[in-house]
């Protein structure tokens, strides 16, 4: 795939989709603890992913990095905005502002 | 690629001179760091910002596993 093609592969995945999560391995099986972690966070908010394994297409993977303009995975988009990777996803759970930007978005219940 | 605690943290000092530092070895391999700074620098800026401000630090570096925490003060 040429470089302009996987960029707007990756264009078109986050605006089709609510929530992409760019990660190592699968939603069931993740390779990385990182990535596990987010995916984990998601299914325990009750959030529908798309999850996509960079593992799958080095392509991608590098794509992702230069897409955001952020050197790691996993990645976090939520309505074609990037919101974090791994630390930042972590703490603003813990603050609640993820929960905030998700009402918002009308993507998680007011409760 | 493995960094000493002093290299990682002189990078960082470079990038951020009036900042609180610390570095944490968190496998005990110099591998994988966690490092939390405090600088008012960061003040305004949203956490993705202040996150590609301490990764631009560390570039020239291959670090396997970098967790970061940032606060304005």
């Amino acid at each position: 795939m040429d470089q302009k093609a996987v960029l707007e592969t990756i264009k078109s995945q986050i605006t089709e989709n609510d929530i992409v999560l760019y990660m190592k391995g699968t939603k069931e099986t993740p390779q990385c603890g990182f990535s596990s972690a987010v995916s984990k966070l998601l299914t325990e908010l009750q959030l529908p992913y798309i999850a996509v394994n960079v593992l799958e297409n080095p392509d991608l993977r590098e794509g992702i990095k230069e897409y955001t303009d952020w050197p790691t995975i996993p990645q976090l988009y939520v309505k074609g905005e990037f919101v974090g990777g791994y630390d930042i996803v972590r703490e603003s759970y813990e603050t609640g502002e993820l929960q905030d930007v998700l009402k918002d978005k009308g993507l998680l219940s007011q409760s | 690629m493995p960094i000493s605690e002093i290299e990682l943290e002189s990078a960082l000092k470079k990038k951020f001179p009036d900042a609180q530092i610390e570095c944490q070895d968190l496998a005990g391999d110099t591998d994988h760091w966690e490092v939390r700074i405090v600088d008012p620098v960061f003040q305004g800026q949203s956490r993705i910002q202040q996150h590609k401000m301490v990764q631009e630090a560390v570039v020239d570096y291959d670090i396997h596993a970098l967790s970061i925490k940032t606060a304005a003060k």
